[in-house]
């Protein structure tokens, strides 16, 4: 009796208890191609044997106590529990009444660092070759504050706040990224000879986290200047660190230099050390559900997940297997100008994800 | 180049360095001031801005003294000037007053400042009828109002209630609208799908050096600042290259182009056309030019190869 029960006891335990070495993340797949795109990451992970078990969850919003627009509970305790989590697109209702689940998310965990690796895919062409940059844009203030007030009228005043605490803490992460991922140099991204206090407070701390970090090159530059030597010779770039509205400017122009949000991978770093990675392109209802999406942005948002978790071998296996499978343009997409559908596309990185062993 | 082309113009030449006038406040010599508003038309190379000086910008001086509201800037790309772009053709006009750059910020408590945006019915009005005006005088299909309304909901958002209501009255132009970032994504991959880009003072300034950046730089990029009382001042928005002031090295093209767009400004559009065509072609044969455009020729010769094409355009 007493062995029975013990080995049934050891049964009972390993369900519970993820597999040795298993870390759990949690998945939101989302609306429109969400999911399908969500199942051929989770494939192709599998095919990898990545140590990665998959929590899905579900984010759309509820009121809680008090009437506030809240995400699940549920959802929540996962994230808090497992602190990394992958997500697909979600859809914005537009009279559901709730704000948008992506400031929900943002401001449930504080996800004060928006990170967008640009690197150019070879094959799928673009007016520019070589592209190998990442921008880090802090998202929590800034333009953003939505503080706007009608003066008289016809007279309306937006308020952009800058705080010293957060530019301290995006310059912190964009110099800890850099080092982290042997990147060679941080520009700080700025307007500080037009708005001389807001700005200039930004590049102070930048400047004062930059002492820290004497191995890694510091410059600066105007935005408007950015821009202008972005599209004539993007190499000239590394890693770029900016307030709100910079940031949401120049991490979209860098993902149309690579080739646009169908390709871009995504990561969210937020407080106590949660980093929710995801796709940025939208749930295209028009092609939800008939195998043609292109999970790409979302594999690729994942393989930058495996390197914030450290797995450094499994990120690069999936990775190699997912540009080699662009590059050698047999199995594409309608988007990346093939013909294949999501499953056979994947199957296609699964088989060569496979083959590296 | 207008030597020869015989355009039908005189050059009164002035300078506009900051002298402290009646009361302490910096402002642009009183002859320069009468000139222009004589004129209405002026032509600009690029000015210093020293730093130690004292006085504010000259360029922000200027845009005070003569109310310089609308920074237009075509860009065209160029045949024969390599970027990894061809057949851009959009023009971006930029409120130039207000918006981000009101210059009002305060700091809150330690460690928090504050910057205000300023958008004002009138404002928005004045440079969306002219954007619109433009793009009927110039025979452009479209006019795109570049904002973040999703974000700025009540200053963005007038700009764009404004930008609708002047549409209103011009049926014939197509009136489409489109967030900042947006642009910004689909520019970079396929700037042939813009036209006519109106926009508040930051995105201007973001956009309009974007925009150049396709075609080559500021170094071949044209500009224009309309003003009140039908002031217009056209500049080339390069810097003034110290380096190589006075050894007959540098590129004319983007001060050219200003002029250019001076004369289609006056509605001398064959003239405008007789250059511009003369200085388009002189690039596109590579067989004289500047330094910067890929060439070994001086100045002088870029010069004077424009000149012979325009002489043996008659």
């Amino acid at each position: 009796m007493v062995v029975i029960i013990s080995v049934a006891g050891i049964l009972i335990k390993s369900w519970f208890r993820p597999r040795r070495g298993m870390q759990t993340v949690t998945l939101i797949p989302g609306d429109g191609i969400g999911p399908e795109i969500s199942t051929a990451v989770m494939k192709i992970f599998e095919a990898a044997k990545a140590p990665i078990q998959w929590e899905e969850k579900n984010v759309t919003a509820i009121k809680g106590p008090g009437g506030k627009w809240i995400i699940p509970p549920e959802a929540k305790e996962s994230m808090d529990k497992n602190k990394i989590g992958l997500k697909g697109p979600l859809k914005t209702p537009i009279a559901a009444g709730h704000p948008s689940m992506n400031l929900l998310l943002r401001k449930t965990f504080d996800l004060y660092a928006n990170v967008r690796p640009c690197m150019s895919i070879e094959g799928y062409k673009t007016p520019y070759t070589d592209v190998d940059l990442v921008t880090i844009r802090e998202n929590t203030e800034g333009e953003y504050s939505g503080i706007e007030h009608t003066i008289v009228d016809g007279v309306v005043q937006s308020i952009k706040l800058i705080t010293e605490d957060a530019s301290r803490k995006i310059a912190e992460y964009a110099f800890e990224y850099a080092k982290n991922n042997q990147r060679a140099s941080v520009t700080a991204v700025h307007k500080a000879n037009i708005m001389r206090m807001s700005d200039g407070l930004f590049l102070r701390k930048c400047r004062q986290v930059a002492e820290n970090y004497r191995d890694i090159k510091f410059t600066e530059m105007y935005l408007d200047t950015v821009c202008l030597n972005m599209v004539q010779d993007p190499t000239q770039f590394d890693v770029l660190v900016m307030p709100n509205l910079y940031g949401d400017i120049l991490s979209d122009l860098c993902a149309g230099l690579i080739g646009g949000l169908g390709v871009t991978p995504s990561g969210n770093i937020g407080a106590n050390n949660v980093a929710i990675f995801e796709s940025v392109h939208g749930t295209a209802p028009d092609i939800a559900g008939l195998d043609l999406a292109n999970p790409t942005a979302l594999l690729l948002s994942a393989v930058m997940m495996l390197r914030h978790m450290g797995m450094h071998d499994y990120s690069k296996k999936i990775e190699t297997a997912c540009f080699n499978t662009i590059r050698d343009k047999k199995v594409l997409t309608g988007d990346l100008g093939g013909k294949s559908k999501c499953s056979e596309f994947t199957a296609e990185i699964c088989q060569r994800v496979r083959d590296m062993d």
